[in-house]
């Protein structure tokens, strides 16, 4: 038996593994990831990474565990194609593996600036040593530019106020969170950064950059020049496709997959960031969700398929961001949404529930101090799931509980 | 050790449902079962040291608030990723409509 093949070793890929063995199965299950470190979380690379006093990788599990569930983790070693006549992986140390069943969770990569003039203190965030390498310059007295106004820009901006560095966002959208979040909850966002000294740029496009390597020359649309020990580019991430590209499987905006996560191939599958797939919530609007829970999730699921479950992908996108004091959570597409109703918790924390035309709630967006909005916002999960369509009034006032809601 | 603490009016917390008790500079979580029975576990999740007490009760399972980990708070089991490592559970005892925890 040549077992299960795990390509890409971040969280999805760890979490599909660790499952492989949870469920039972007892053939050779081997992980394959381009980093020298063990499955890590990524989410704290923005945050703990860049102000805990010894940054160190969070792994999902240790070399022992690894070892007693009889998990071969080869690291540093990238997948280079698939062979999928011959049921192949060729690694870029030379080496093939044999597989029964393929999982590619290669995860996605940071959207490159497609401008010249980019040198050493233009960084990108997706790594822990890309972390390590934009901490050394986030000390007290030093300038960082972070390009993008999106989830990594603020969490770093947040992260280098804590250290006391000057911090300047640039971004082109009118407002800060342009993609996922409501405006209200962005300017909760973009007033406290403001409030902590971080200058917000938005509705600037960048017009050149100079980088001579002791300093970054940031160009803006009206001609103002921003000047910053390191610039920090965070426009965003995208799929790494290439190997299933190349081994014939087809691309959607990601490695596209059934709502099983199964692609074309029926011995491969792929999940986390780097596939696309039909959420079963939205009647299988096909998304691509770059995020922790769904990269754990979909790993799960893979690894259940793989063993033959044939079970469907029913989860609600749910994701969070703290910056400062402040923890935002989101559960569903806001998008789908065409009305809104508000709902105000204590100590100014508040969620907006995202309704349908038809009534049924298929979002809900919260902010607030600490974990004021996550019961709320985990129930609100729960009634996205359930398709159900419960009456505004009911949303919009704390008196009534949502929890009697999801029984009704 | 058998040190009796007080922790709240057993009407404090509403069935199936989770409240923060700190004491001695630690911190406790107190839950009151639908089968209206009470339990305490340690107060803090074991993944990142969040206060289970913003989580969310359903049946015999505590979910934390943060990241979802998952926690059968009658045996302390975690029931999850990302968690892995078991809750401290502590006894438990109702007398006259006062929640008593027994910290070890």
């Amino acid at each position: 038996m040549a077992g299960m093949v795990i390509i890409g070793a971040g969280e999805c890929g760890g979490r599909a593994a660790l499952a492989l063995r949870d469920l039972g199965f007892e053939g050779p299950v081997t992980l394959v990831g381009d980093e020298p470190h063990l499955p890590y979380e990524r989410p704290p690379l923005s945050k703990e990474a860049m102000t805990a006093e010894a940054p160190a990788i969070k792994a999902i599990a240790s070399d022992e565990l690894f070892a007693e569930r009889s998990i071969r983790h080869i690291h540093s070693v990238r997948a280079v194609s698939i062979d999928r006549a011959a049921h192949q992986v060729r690694l870029s140390d030379g080496t093939s593996l044999a597989y029964d069943r393929l999982l590619i969770a290669t995860g996605s990569v940071p959207r490159k600036l497609p401008m010249a003039g980019l040198g050493g203190r233009c960084v990108y965030l997706r790594t822990f040593n890309d972390a390590l390498a934009i901490r050394a310059h986030l000390s007290a007295g030093n300038r960082v530019a972070i390009i993008g106004g999106g989830f990594i820009g603020l969490e770093l901006a947040a992260s280098a106020r804590k250290l006391g560095a000057a911090a300047t966002v640039i971004e082109a959208q009118p407002r800060i969170l342009m993609r996922g979040v409501p405006a209200e909850i962005a300017e909760i966002i973009h007033k406290e950064h403001e409030a902590q000294g971080v200058n917000i740029l938005a509705g600037q496009g960048i017009t050149g950059i100079a980088d001579d390597g002791a300093e970054v020359r940031i160009t803006l649309a009206d001609g103002k020049e921003i000047a910053a020990d390191l610039a920090v580019i965070g426009i965003g991430a995208v799929p790494v496709t290439a190997l299933a590209g190349e081994a014939g499987l087809a691309i959607d905006n990601g490695i596209a997959v059934d709502e099983h996560l199964r692609t074309a191939d029926p011995d491969i599958f792929a999940a986390g960031d780097c596939c696309s797939f039909p959420l079963v919530v939205y009647g299988g609007r096909r998304v691509r969700l770059e995020a922790w829970r769904n990269a754990q999730e979909q790993g799960a699921l893979a690894a259940r398929n793989m063993l033959g479950a044939d079970e469907a992908h029913a989860a609600v996108p749910w994701f969070w961001s703290d910056q400062y004091g402040l923890t935002l959570q989101i559960a569903g597409l806001s998008d789908e949404g065409r009305s809104t109703v508000r709902r105000d918790l204590d100590d100014g924390a508040f969620i907006l529930f995202h309704l349908a035309q038809d009534g049924r709630l298929v979002a809900a967006s919260g902010i607030g101090p600490g974990n004021a909005v996550a019961r709320d916002i985990r129930l609100a999960e729960m009634l996205i799931a359930k398709r159900a369509s419960p009456a505004p009034e009911a949303l919009g006032s704390q008196t009534v509980k949502l929890k009697s809601l999801l029984a009704a | 050790m058998s040190d009796w603490v007080e922790a709240c009016a057993a009407d404090d917390i509403d069935e199936e449902d989770v409240m923060r008790f700190d004491h001695a500079g630690r911190t406790f979580a107190i839950y009151r079962s639908p089968d209206d029975e009470y339990f305490a576990t340690d107060g803090l999740c074991t993944h990142e040291k969040v206060h289970l007490a913003d989580g969310l009760v359903m049946d015999d399972i505590i979910e934390c608030p943060k990241h979802n980990g998952r926690f059968n708070y009658k045996t302390g089991a975690a029931r999850g990723a990302p968690v892995c490592v078991n809750l401290k559970t502590y006894p438990v005892k109702v007398d006259a409509g006062k929640v008593l925890i027994q910290i070890g």
